[in-house]
């Protein structure tokens, strides 16, 4: 059987509520006289926010397009464009999902293979007019032509894959770094997709090398066809450097190095991507593109991957529409918005609720010069964004005019929504909220962002306690997306609609939680590094500790993370978890010793530990290895992770996995961490079960 | 600040003309996009012309709603990528809108408050069907001001007939079966196809697509052919499909300058304003405003018929252009009259042919050193006509 054939057995049946992208064929006089082009529109039918996407049926239908175009003789090119704003955005990801054979993962890298490749195989020349966003497939698609333009309006362009726990398979890791060389290649499939997924521009993909041409959105598709009969006429030439004489190996060695610090092993996907790169140079397109055959088959069939799409569902869909939020129709609306306190948290929250709100903000503080300080600090943040050229002067102007320091609380007076960050001490803040509560309406919201007081009990002295909501940021504020709102005992549910509704406009991803001591993130990673820490008071040399869960491919080491909070605060909170749950959260000995001895951390400006702090922590007599360090903290995570799920601390382990990705930035191959801890046994080992179904986030076996 | 300036005409372009309608060429493209393109090919083609010293954009459009209403020269400036510092408006004198464009900006350019402006026309006759909206004041008819069929331009062609028996169907069929056959030699020659600008074209069923070439005209259509049309809007009357233009879809527009200007920037003046005269008439006659306003406007220029070289007169239909030979004693197949073809042929998108007649004429003088001056003239609805001298500068 043709190759067809058989990936046209293997899938039948499979998708059946795929969303097909139709090739439609117009027949395009080109100006000029340079011929007529069969130029083939990706359009599944749907408006822009329903991007084009390429399942088994969407392949089919444009290999039958190019078995039309192929089998005439009157044509002098052949084009590719998408639907307004969209060029195509790669594979049906709900399908990668499904695969359920590595057979079928093999027919669906071959099948795209099969029809992509046509578009540089025919006998006339092929253009992509990449007019609006290109990704994964799609911008593979492009990239089997043999020219391309792009509109300089494209706003996305990337390779995903990577970011995903795919590999850019149709293609892409074996014409990419051709075109362009494997060092800009490696940007698109290795760099960005590791970079939080990052996207480039259009203009960015003509400066690479990407496009042969750029023109503006205006007449994009008028200007890219008269480039291309200018092509055909031979009155434009395109050149491009040949990449395949230089040796590569430096390059991709390099970028093995980054991927590892970065990874340390813990997701397959990249390391394939750069092997099947590190081919490109001498292999031919079959060997090449078995070989992307092959990776594929091998990675759609790994519980990273399944694991990844979970992630990226979550982060797509259940942190649009959170699970628990009351009703959108009862949120107040918020005109004014006071902040209680004037130091750095505060001061980020304003400027924050500033720019996102548009309200006036007010901070207050006791002290003038803190005060001046607070606005100060938001006054100069406004300079950044305006010398940045992220807003206008005009812009500036207002943001600064909307952010104002008062001594006293009466400025609240008509404000809707007033938040606390001041020290985190029950009795000071359950003095504020008094204070506050004398002068604001009886409807105005009292948000705290207390990591780990109670908020029930912030609440249970005042007159109004239904009107109080947690609302925890991470820092750095404006950069980590995550917001744990927090239900008290007492909050009614307009309350907590207008805590959504505004953290919505803040662009925050929202958790509803309950008032638990520590909530999700802080509770798990405290739980985690108490382990840890724990291990090391043991005596555990100190590296071996910190490394233990390298193979997780977390963000940073537990010590680095310990850094960047500050032993301080994370002896705090330790504190207030021993004080809540003494069995399981411990207060390690050598973390009040770092504390008392002024350290900022185990390691030194040099990255290396301090001599002092090794001192510090000598005299632990049971040490254990770097995996009984691993199990152990991952079944403390697992042991966690019920008992908040039996309390109801959220609705669902999915909430848990948000939670981590956004708010501590775990992995997606980990797919936040219940998944990892079902694929390594670890949940059915400590709690009995897993979290997930089998499949939700992994290979249906 | 000059007290009077000689104005030029450079350089104009347009979109291919569609047929309005579900099948048409533009049924699901915009209108203002087809300003947009006219006006950024137009800056492509004069590169020597900076964006921003563009002074005006005046464009056209007879029914200014919807994708045609927002101060359209305004906002396709500001969609077609002129700074910001570029002004526009929207003009109206239903099919004389192009040609009321380059009239008014040509008179500010005269003035000294612009060296360099943008003018032309749109009509989407398909997303905006002639009358759409409006609502005749009932004091025209309770008064007898106008005629119950000055509204109908169809039944203004008839009446037209009436007034002129000399002019039969059978002639309105002859000169509408030699604009097709003048227009096919012009696209032949290569005449039409360098002011004409490609439209991407995109129907959601089909995909995208690109309309290069006019679709209207019916090149081999024979007077048997035309015989046995309909008469829609008079039983037994004359006036067909076949002897008037269609429902059109299609934008123009052009570069107008002070001749000094343009020069400093190094674009080719084509053709200098000479005069210009527009005039009213019975509405329910209306194709017969081109006499009027070209009386006028050679008198305005001290000009008679007999030095006019080369005439466009829009053939909005056959009957008007006829009765406006007929008065100057001019015959129906004078070489001098729309030597590409007219409107019978290319159609008509109503606020945008009187800048397809400029761009028509400059060509012509380019071939015909030897003329010294042109007109474009053409008729109105609600009863007028406009007209506008031209000297060769070839």
């Amino acid at each position: 059987m043709s190759t067809i054939e058989t990936c046209t057995a293997l899938l039948e049946g499979k998708n059946a509520d795929e969303v097909v992208t139709k090739a439609l064929v117009r027949d395009v006089e080109l100006p000029y006289g340079a011929g007529t082009m069969a130029l083939i529109t990706l359009d599944n039918g749907l408006d822009h926010t329903k991007p084009n996407t390429f399942g088994p049926h969407g392949l089919l239908a444009l290999n039958d397009a190019l078995d039309a175009i192929a089998a005439r003789s009157d044509l002098a090119a052949v084009g590719v464009v998408g639907k307004p704003f969209i060029f195509a955005v790669g594979a049906d990801l709900k399908g990668a999902a499904a695969v359920s054979s590595r057979e079928e993962a093999l027919a669906i890298g071959r099948l795209g293979h099969h029809v992509f490749r046509r578009l540089g195989e025919l006998d006339v020349p092929s253009f992509a007019f990449v007019n609006g966003a290109a990704m994964g497939g799609g911008l593979e698609i492009a990239l089997h032509c043999t020219y391309r333009t792009v509109s300089s309006g494209v706003p996305a362009i990337a390779l995903p894959e990577c970011f995903l726990g795919l590999v850019p398979g149709w293609g892409g890791t074996q014409l990419l770094p051709r075109l362009i060389g494997p060092e800009k290649a490696l940007k698109l499939i290795i760099e960005n997709p590791l970079s939080q997924n990052r996207m480039i521009k259009g203009r960015d993909a003509y400066a690479l090398g990407i496009a042969d041409a750029m023109f503006e959105p205006a007449d994009f598709i008028e200007e890219s066809l008269r480039w291309a009969a200018q092509v055909l006429r031979g009155e434009v030439a395109v050149e491009r450097a040949d990449h395949t004489a230089e040796d590569w190996a430096p390059v991709i060695d390099q970028a093995r190095t980054l991927v590892d610090l970065k990874l340390r092993g813990a997701s397959p996907a990249p390391y394939r991507a750069l092997d099947l790169m590190a081919l490109a140079r001498t292999a031919s397109r079959d060997e090449g593109f078995a070989a992307e055959d092959e990776a594929l088959a091998g990675l759609l069939m790994s519980d990273e991957l399944r694991a990844g799409l979970y992630a990226f569902d979550l982060v797509q869909r259940r942190a649009k529409r959170p699970a628990g939020a009351p009703d959108k129709s009862l949120a107040r609306p918020v005109t004014k918005v006071g902040v209680v306190g004037a130091g750095l948290m505060a001061s980020q929250l304003a400027l924050l609720f500033a720019r996102r709100l548009e309200v006036p903000v007010v901070l207050t503080d006791l002290d003038q010069a803190r005060l001046d300080k607070g606005v100060g600090y938001v006054h100069a943040e406004v300079d950044k964004l305006l010398g940045k050229g992220r807003i206008s002067a005009d812009q500036a102007n207002r943001l600064k005019g909307l952010v104002t320091g008062s001594l006293t609380k009466d400025a609240f007076a008509d404000a809707d929504f007033v938040i606390e960050a001041v020290f985190e001490d029950l009795a000071v803040k359950q003095k504020v909220f008094a204070e506050v509560e004398e002068v604001v309406s009886e409807t105005c919201v009292l948000a705290t962002n207390t990591s780990s007081l109670s908020v029930t009990d912030m609440a249970s002295g005042l007159r109004h306690p239904e009107r109080v909501v947690g609302f925890h940021f991470f820092n750095p504020v404006a950069v980590l997306p995550l917001l744990e709102i927090v239900r008290g005992a007492a909050t009614d549910d307009a309350t907590l609609a207008t805590a959504f509704a505004v953290g919505k406009t803040l662009k925050k991803s929202c958790v509803l939680v309950k008032d638990a001591p520590a909530f999700v993130v802080n509770r798990l990673l405290t739980r985690f590094m108490g382990e840890v820490t724990a291990a090391a008071d043991e005596g555990t040399p100190l590296e071996v500790a910190d490394h233990a869960l390298d193979s997780l491919g977390l963000p940073m080491t537990p010590f680095a993370l310990l850094q960047l909070v500050g032993p301080a605060v994370a002896l705090h909170v330790a504190e207030t978890m021993h004080a809540a749950f003494p069995d399981r959260f411990g207060v390690a000995e050598n973390l009040a010793k770092l504390v008392a001895a002024g350290k900022p951390g185990l390691y030194g400006p040099d990255f290396q530990i301090d001599p002092e702090v090794r001192t510090l922590f000598e005299g632990g007599s049971s040490p254990s290895t770097g995996e009984e360090v691993r199990l152990r903290a991952l079944r403390a995570l697992a042991q966690e992770i019920r008992l908040m799920l039996d309390e109801g601390v959220v609705a669902a382990p999915q909430d848990i996995d948000l939670c981590m990705i956004l708010g501590a930035g775990w992995p997606f191959h980990t797919g936040g961490i219940t998944p990892y801890l079902d694929r390594t046994g670890i949940s059915e080992e400590v709690t009995g079960s897993r979290f997930l179904e089998p499949g939700v986030a992994s290979v249906l076996a | 600040m000059p007290a009077s300036r000689e104005v030029v005409f450079v350089d104009g372009v347009r979109t291919p003309f569609g047929k309005s309608g579900p099948k048409g060429l533009y049924a699901e493209t915009r209108a203002d996009d087809l300003v947009v393109r006219v006006i950024r090919e137009l800056m492509r083609r004069n590169p020597g012309l900076p964006p921003e010293r563009v002074d005006e954009v005046a464009i056209a459009a007879t029914t200014q709603i919807g994708d045609q209403g927002l101060t359209i020269g305004r906002s396709a400036a500001v969609l077609a990528g002129l700074p910001k510092s570029v002004p526009g408006y929207a003009i109206d004198r239903m099919c004389a809108g192009a040609m009321t464009a380059v009239t008014t900006v040509a008179g500010g350019i005269s003035f000294g408050a612009y060296d360099v402006a943008i003018a032309g026309g749109v009509e989407h006759m398909g997303r905006h069907p002639m009358g759409e909206g409006v609502d005749p004041n009932p004091r025209f008819l309770s008064e007898q001001l106008v005629d119950g069929s000055a509204l109908v331009m169809g039944m203004t062609a008839e009446n037209l007939h009436d007034r002129y028996p000399s002019i039969t169907k059978e002639r309105a069929d002859a000169f509408a079966v030699a604009s097709q056959e003048k227009a096919a030699k012009a696209y032949a020659d290569g005449r039409i196809q360098r002011d004409l600008v490609p439209m991407a074209t995109r129907k959601a069923a089909e995909g995208w697509g690109l309309a290069t070439v006019d679709e209207p005209p019916r090149p081999g259509t024979t007077m048997e052919g035309l015989r046995d049309l309909r008469t829609p809007f008079r039983a037994h009357g004359r006036v067909t499909a076949g002897n008037a233009s269609g429902i059109n879809d299609g934008a123009t527009g052009c570069i107008v300058a002070a001749e000094d200007v343009a020069r400093e920037f190094g674009l080719t003046p084509r053709m200098r304003l000479v005069s210009y005269a527009f005039a009213g008439v019975d509405p329910e006659v209306m194709g017969i405003g081109p006499i009027p306003s070209t009386e006028r406007a050679l008198r305005l220029a001290g000009l008679s018929i007999g030095d006019i070289g080369l005439i466009e007169i829009n053939e909005a239909y056959a009957v008007q252009v006829l009765a406006f030979l007929e008065h100057f004693g001019i015959a129906d197949d004078d070489p001098r009259v729309n030597p590409y073809g007219g409107a019978i042929a290319f159609g008509h998108p109503l606020a945008s042919s009187g800048v397809r007649l400029m761009t028509h004429l400059s060509r012509e003088f380019a071939e015909r050193p030897d003329v010294r001056y042109g007109i474009t003239t053409m008729c109105v609805g609600m009863g007028m006509g406009g007209t506008v001298i031209w000297e060769n500068l070839a």
